[in-house]
């Protein structure tokens, strides 16, 4: 038997990170806002079927970035959790600190004893009965958990994104000017991104039942201006599901 | 509570019960054997009766009385048989109360299930199928005295037209052209329908056909609840159209009983004239 060459800990550890991150590079980023009446959720994806963006359970809402098939793998986890706990507990039970947690210690799991760590970023975003309820987590591929207030980006170019938010950025908008601050960061300076490069959908704050509502295209290119429509963006959303 | 992950060889899909049976987590009606010690024949438990279910020209019109009997008591004044399974469609339970609510939670869960992890809803054709196939795994429990029997309804948005689905206690699937009725009252009830029934029937018409059905069967049958105008208690009624589930509210359904009871009393006036207590 011959004896593997030893690598230091922490060489192995940054090769790994350095591998993941160059395969989430390779990807498009994506953008959490809070707004007046809940959370939106944006990003740049040009395809109408592969979802960066999905529902998890009534207040809580999937973003992943990265390889399609390793994120859409956690939120289909993410979705049995939540339907599960819901199942033996209650719904009002369902909390996303919880669900964050278990994305963290199986990301950081899969980074030190698996061959290949994962190549994805991802965030459960909640949005809370009162604004101060809400919640943005972000999770990385080696499992480290940060816990983000009023916007979180995540992606390849996450840094620069996050330096546009910052300034841009502020506490209870409505929809539509969250929803121009959030493309005009992804975008940066040199490009502007229009409602099919975009996929949308807000975490709407209902007194009850699914939160989760995806925006069309119709939708996003009103509220982003292209469209000289009147402001539709302080409206109250139709509730989801009636009763369930 | 875990992340449930599984090999692709024996993942369960997008089915919720599939993984309730995959992580061996029990749910339905424990099975009893049958002469086990502590069962005694005849055990009473609460059950809902009558539920009604129409089509009319938009879509389809489910209600169901508020009742709940307990051999000759009255277990629940106040009980709810008739629920929104989805956005486009509706279940309306007859039978043992506590499995049927159960049964009516976990199609909810199973629906909205698939539609999450899917990201797009099941037809209504198989979401009837759903619903057939709980009811074939509540058999045993169907063979001990926990019957249920529920009513789906829904709005084909493929089709573009309301469906209606009746139920036995096997899992015996029959669509409906036309109205349905399940519990005890429902024969009284079917026959009401029958005679107002028509498929240009408008929502008011629907409304008010419903109501009448209700009222005839609790008229003759004792386990089926009549209007509580004290308590304020009415029957739930539901459309569901184009424009999905809704539910009607109080006040509307309240006013709709007023005029159909005044209706029917007008009528009795006209047989007997000198009657004079109907004011």
């Amino acid at each position: 038997m011959s004896m593997p060459f030893y690598v230091a800990v922490d060489q192995q550890m940054k090769d790994r990170a350095d591998f993941a991150q160059k395969g989430i590079a390779r990807g498009r980023s994506l953008v959490a806002v809070e707004y007046g009446a809940g959370v939106l959720l944006c990003a740049e994806n040009p395809s109408r079927n592969l979802h960066k963006i999905s529902e998890i359970y009534d207040r809580i809402g999937f973003g992943g970035v990265g390889r399609y098939n390793e994120y859409d793998q956690l939120r289909i986890a993410g979705i049995r959790h939540a339907d599960l706990k819901g199942f033996t507990y209650s719904r009002d039970d369902v909390d996303s600190q919880a669900l964050a947690n278990l994305y963290a210690q199986i990301m950081g799991q899969i980074f030190t004893h698996e061959t290949k760590p994962l190549e994805v970023e991802i965030l459960v975003a909640a949005v809370g009965f009162r604004p101060e309820g809400n919640r943005l987590f972000h999770i990385r591929f080696d499992g480290s958990v940060t816990d983000e207030d009023g916007f979180a980006v995540l992606g390849g170019e996450a840094e620069s994104i996050r330096e546009r938010l910052k300034t841009s950025y502020a506490a209870d908008q409505d929809l539509g000017a969250a929803l121009r601050v959030a493309v005009a960061a992804l975008a940066g300076p040199d490009r502007t991104l229009a409602a099919d490069d975009l996929e949308v959908a807000s975490l709407d704050r209902l007194p009850e039942g699914r939160c989760f509502r995806r925006l069309d295209d119709d939708e996003v290119a009103g509220l982003l201006g292209t469209a000289a429509a009147a402001p539709a963006g302080s409206e109250p959303p139709e509730p989801a599901e009636p009763g369930a | 509570m875990t992340l449930p992950s599984f090999s692709p060889g024996d993942d369960p899909g997008p089915s919720f019960t599939g993984l309730l049976a995959r992580l061996e987590i029990p749910y339905g009606v424990p099975v009893v054997p049958v002469g086990a010690p502590g069962i005694a024949p005849g055990v009473e438990v609460p059950h809902g009766t009558t539920v009604v279910a129409s089509k009319f020209a938009d879509g389809v019109i489910m209600a169901g009385d508020r009742r709940a009997t307990s051999g000759n008591l009255i277990a629940h004044r106040t009980m709810r048989k008739v629920f929104a399974a989805d956005r486009w469609s509706g279940v309306a339970i007859a039978g043992a109360a506590g499995p049927a609510m159960d049964m009516v939670k976990l199609f909810q869960l199973q629906l909205q299930h698939y539609e999450k992890v899917e990201g797009h809803a099941l037809s209504l054709e198989g979401k009837a199928n759903q619903l057939s196939q709980m009811l074939k795994g509540n058999l045993p429990a169907a063979m001990q005295g926990m019957v249920v029997v529920p009513i789906f309804a829904g709005f084909d948005l493929h089709r573009g037209y309301g469906r209606l689905f009746a139920y036995d206690v096997t899992g015996g699937r029959y669509e409906e052209e036309d109205f349905v009725a399940s519990g005890s009252g429902s024969l009284f009830a079917r026959t009401a329908i029958k005679l107002g029934y028509s498929e240009t029937n408008t929502r008011a018409q629907a409304v008010d056909l419903m109501i009448r059905a209700l009222f005839v069967a609790a008229d003759d049958d004792s386990a089926t609840g009549g209007p509580d105008a004290v308590r304020r208690i009415f029957p739930i009624i539901s459309v569901i159209t184009e424009r999905g589930y809704e539910e009607l509210g109080e006040d509307e359904v309240a006013d709709r009983f007023e005029a159909v009871l005044a209706d029917q009393a007008a009528r009795s006036n006209g047989g007997a004239a000198a009657g004079g207590d109907a004011s």
